[in-house]
C-alpha cells in the first residue's frame, strides 16, 4: 500500500478525499465484477414504479388539508419523493459501478430461498427436527461442498443444539417432533 | 451519581456480567468471521435475545456491538481483510507492519488503542447524556420531526454507497412504515385486505429479512470455498517505544472518535478516516504512512471504537438511532416494552446506567480477552464459511418463527430477505431502508401532530428555534455531499468516481 501521493502542505479535507479514494479501491478489490448499465436502469424503474403505486393507493387513501392531514398525505408525500429521486437515478445512475452481475453462482441463493421456504412449510407439520436437518444437509452437502462425513456430523450436532438451546435453555415453543 | 453508581451495581450481578461477556465474544467473533456484520447478527439474535431480561438484553446487544469493533481489527492486520468498514483505513499500515512480521504489535496497538478511545467515550457519554437528554425534554412534536428528517437524511447521505440511491432506499423504508393501520383514524394502508398486515410489519421480521437473510443469501453467493491462511502473529506486547509513538495517535483517535461517532450515519467510518487523515497531516515523516506507522493503525481503530460508543448518545437521549446497529438496539427496547427518548434516563435509569456502565466492563473484556486470545480467533479464522451458514440460517428462521408463532413471518422474512439481497446486487445498501423504517412511524406522527397544533402551517416547523436550527443542519447535509461530488468531480484524480464504501451502517 504505498502511497507516493503525499501533498505536505495540502489540506485535511484533501488527504481525507485521497484516502476515502484509496479505500472505495481497497474494497474495490474484494468485489465481483460489477453489473452494466442495465443493472442500474432495471433498478430505477422498479424504485420508480413502487413510487408510482405508492402514490396512487395514497391517492385513494384520502389526502385530507394541512390542517387536518388524511391517511394518505404523507404516503403521497413519501410516493413523491421516491418518483423523484428514481428518475433522478435514471439520469444520473446509468455509469455507476456499484453493482454485481449475476453469475453461475447465483443459483446458490436461489436454492438457499428454496430450503427457507421449505422449512417454512415443513415446521408446523413435521416439527422443526427433520426439515432442520434436510437443510443442514442441503447448505453444507450441495451449497458448500462439503464431504459427507463432516456434512452429518455438523447436521446432527446443529440440530442437537438447537432442540437442547430452544427447548431447554430459553424454553421456547417450538413445534417439535420428539 | 447515585445512579451512575447503581448502574455499577446492576452490571455487576452475575447474570448481567455473563451476558455481556457473551456479548463481547460473539462480537469479537463476528468481527472476526467476515460475513456477518454486527447489525445482522443483532437482528438474528433479537427473538431469541428478548426473551431474556431486558437489561440484560441490551447490554448483550451493545456487548455486539462494540465487540466487534474490535474483531474486525483482527482480519484488517492479518489478512488485508477489513471485516468492519470503519477498519478499513487499518488495512494500509496494520497489513504493512504484518507483512514485517509485526502483526502482534499492530494488533496489541489496536487493542490498547480501541479501550482507550472506548474508555475516554464512554466517560464523555456519561457527563454528555444526562444534558442532552434534559434539554431533549422541552422537545415537541415539531422538534422531533425535524430531528427524525434530519436523523434520516444524514443515515442516508454520509453513511454508505450512492447518495441517491441510499435516499430511496429510506424513502421506501418510510413508505414500508406506514404499511397497517394508520394510528390516527384506523384506517387501513397498504394493507390489500390481508389481516395479518393489518397491524403493520413487524420490524424484527422486516430487520431479520433485510439484514439478516438478505447477508445469509449474499455470503452464499460471494463467500463460499474461499480459505483464508492468516499470517502468524508472534510478540503481542507493544515494546515501550512504540507506545510512546502511538500515545499521541491514541489520544486525538479518542477525541476525533468522539465527535464524529455522535452524528447519525458512518460515525465510525468517518471517524476513522479522519484520524487517519489527521496522523497524517501532523507527522513529521507522512511518507512512513502505508508502509508500516504503527499512528496508521491505533489512530483509526481508537477513533472506530470511541465512535462506536458516542454513537450511543443519540439513542439513548433522543431516541434516535445513528446506525443500523442503534437501529436494531431500538428495535430490541421497542420489543421489551421500552420506547428510547429522553425520558429514558428518568424512567429507566437501572437500564440506561446499566447499558452505558457495562461498556466500561465490556471494553475491559474485550482488552483482557483480545490481548492473549488473538491466538484463538486467528484459528477461528479456518473455519469454513460453509459450516457456518446453514447455522445461522436455522437461527433466523426458527427465531424469527419464535417472535409470534407465526409462519407468516417467516415468508414476510423470506420476502424482505430477498428484496436485501437484491438491493445488495444492483448497489442499494438496506441499512438506510431499515434506519428510515424504524423511524417512519416517529416521523409521520409527529409530522402531523404539529401539523395539528400549528393549524396545517407549514412555516411553524421554520420559526420555532429548535426545529428551525434543526432543519436548518438539515440543509447544511443535504447540500453538503452535493458540494462534495462536485469538488471530487473537479479534483479528478479518484479513479473511480462512485465513491462506494461498504457498508457503513453495519
Amino acid at each position: 500500500m504505498s502511497d507516493e501521493r503525499t501533498t505536505p502542505r495540502a489540506g485535511e479535507g484533501d488527504i481525507l478525499a485521497e484516502l476515502e479514494a484509496e479505500v472505495a479501491h481497497e474494497l474495490e478489490e474484494h468485489r465481483p465484477a460489477a453489473g452494466g448499465p442495465a443493472y442500474q436502469v432495471v433498478a430505477a424503474l422498479v424504485t420508480l414504479a413502487i413510487g408510482l403505486l405508492g402514490a396512487v393507493l395514497a391517492q385513494g387513501y384520502g389526502l385530507g388539508s394541512l390542517e387536518r392531514p388524511g391517511p394518505g398525505l404523507w404516503p403521497m408525500v413519501v410516493s413523491v419523493v421516491i418518483v423523484v429521486l428514481s428518475l433522478t437515478l435514471l439520469l444520473v445512475g446509468r455509469g455507476l459501478r456499484d453493482s454485481e452481475r449475476f453469475s453461475r453462482a447465483s443459483v446458490l441463493p436461489l436454492v438457499g430461498v428454496a430450503t427457507f421456504i421449505a422449512l417454512a412449510f415443513l415446521i408446523p407439520t413435521l416439527g422443526f427436527e427433520i426439515p432442520a436437518f434436510l437443510l443442514c444437509v442441503v447448505w453444507l452437502r450441495f451449497l458448500g461442498g462439503e464431504s459427507w462425513r463432516s456434512t452429518l456430523a455438523v447436521s446432527l450436532g446443529t440440530v442437537a443444539a438447537f432442540y437442547a438451546l430452544f427447548l431447554y435453555g430459553l424454553r421456547i415453543p417450538l413445534p417439535h417432533l420428539f | 451519581m447515585d445512579a451512575f453508581l447503581d448502574g455499577f451495581a446492576v452490571v455487576t450481578q452475575p447474570g448481567n456480567l455473563l451476558y455481556c461477556l457473551i456479548g463481547v465474544l460473539i462480537g469479537m467473533l463476528i468481527g472476526v468471521l467476515p460475513g456477518l456484520g454486527p447489525a445482522a447478527t443483532m437482528a438474528i439474535l433479537l427473538p431469541i435475545v428478548v426473551t431474556v431480561d431486558p437489561v440484560a438484553a441490551v447490554i448483550m446487544l451493545a456487548g455486539i456491538y462494540y465487540g466487534a469493533q474490535y474483531g474486525g481489527t483482527i482480519t484488517s492486520v492479518l489478512l488485508r481483510l477489513p471485516g468492519e468498514a470503519s477498519s478499513v483505513v487499518t488495512v494500509f499500515d496494520g497489513f504493512a507492519l504484518a507483512k514485517q512480521g509485526k502483526a502482534g504489535t499492530a494488533l496489541g496497538i489496536a487493542a490498547i488503542g480501541s479501550f482507550v478511545g472506548a474508555t475516554v467515550s464512554i466517560v464523555a457519554l456519561s457527563l454528555a447524556a444526562p444534558v442532552v437528554a434534559g434539554w431533549a425534554l422541552d422537545f415537541g412534536p415539531a422538534e422531533y420531526a425535524a430531528l427524525a428528517l434530519l436523523g434520516v437524511l444524514l443515515i442516508a447521505t454520509i453513511g454508505s454507497g450512492h447518495p441517491v440511491k441510499a435516499l430511496i432506499a429510506a424513502s421506501i423504508g418510510l413508505l414500508l412504515a406506514t404499511v397497517g393501520r394508520d394510528s390516527f383514524n384506523n384506517s387501513q394502508r397498504f394493507t390489500f385486505d390481508s389481516l395479518q398486515l393489518a397491524d403493520g410489519l413487524d420490524f424484527v421480521v422486516v430487520a431479520m429479512g433485510l439484514f439478516g437473510v438478505g447477508e445469509i443469501l449474499y455470503n452464499l453467493e460471494e463467500r463460499h470455498g474461499k480459505v483464508h491462511v492468516p499470517a502468524a502473529v508472534a510478540n503481542i506486547w507493544p515494546s515501550r517505544k512504540e507506545l510512546r509513538v502511538a500515545a499521541p495517535a491514541i489520544g486525538r483517535g479518542s477525541v476525533i472518535g468522539f465527535f464524529l461517532g455522535v452524528l447519525p450515519g458512518g460515525g465510525a467510518v468517518m471517524a476513522s478516516l479522519a484520524a487517519y487523515a489527521t496522523e497524517k497531516r501532523v507527522s513529521k515523516t507522512p511518507e512512513r504512512f502505508g508502509r508500516g506507522a504503527i499512528e496508521g493503525v491505533a489512530a483509526p481503530e481508537t477513533a472506530n471504537n470511541a465512535a462506536a460508543t458516542s454513537s450511543f448518545i443519540p439513542l439513548l437521549t433522543l431516541g434516535i438511532p445513528a446506525n443500523a446497529s442503534m437501529g436494531m438496539l431500538f428495535a430490541a427496547l421497542l420489543v421489551l416494552g421500552i420506547t428510547p427518548g429522553p425520558q429514558l434516563l428518568e424512567e429507566r435509569p437501572d437500564l440506561f446506567w446499566g447499558v452505558v456502565n457495562s461498556m466500561y466492563i465490556g471494553n475491559l473484556l474485550l482488552l483482557l480477552l483480545s490481548l492473549p486470545l488473538v491466538g484463538v480467533f486467528v484459528r477461528i479464522l479456518r473455519v469454513r464459511p460453509a459450516i457456518l451458514a446453514p447455522i445461522t440460517a436455522l437461527i433466523t428462521v426458527l427465531g424469527v418463527y419464535t417472535i409470534n408463532n407465526s409462519v407468516f413471518d417467516i415468508f414476510v422474512m423470506i420476502a424482505f430477505g430477498i428484496l436485501g439481497y437484491l438491493m445488495k446486487k444492483v448497489g442499494f445498501e438496506p441499512g438506510p431502508m431499515v434506519l428510515a423504517f424504524v423511524l417512519g412511524a416517529l416521523l409521520e406522527n409527529n409530522v402531523r401532530r404539529a401539523l395539528l397544533i400549528f393549524e396545517g402551517d407549514p412555516t411553524g416547523f421554520v420559526t420555532r428555534p429548535i426545529s428551525g436550527t434543526i432543519l436548518a443542519l438539515f440543509l447544511v447535509a443535504a447540500v453538503f455531499p452535493v458540494v462534495q461530488a462536485v469538488r471530487h468531480r473537479r479534483a479528478a484524480t479518484v479513479p473511480d468516481e462512485t465513491t462506494h464504501r461498504e457498508d457503513a451502517l453495519r
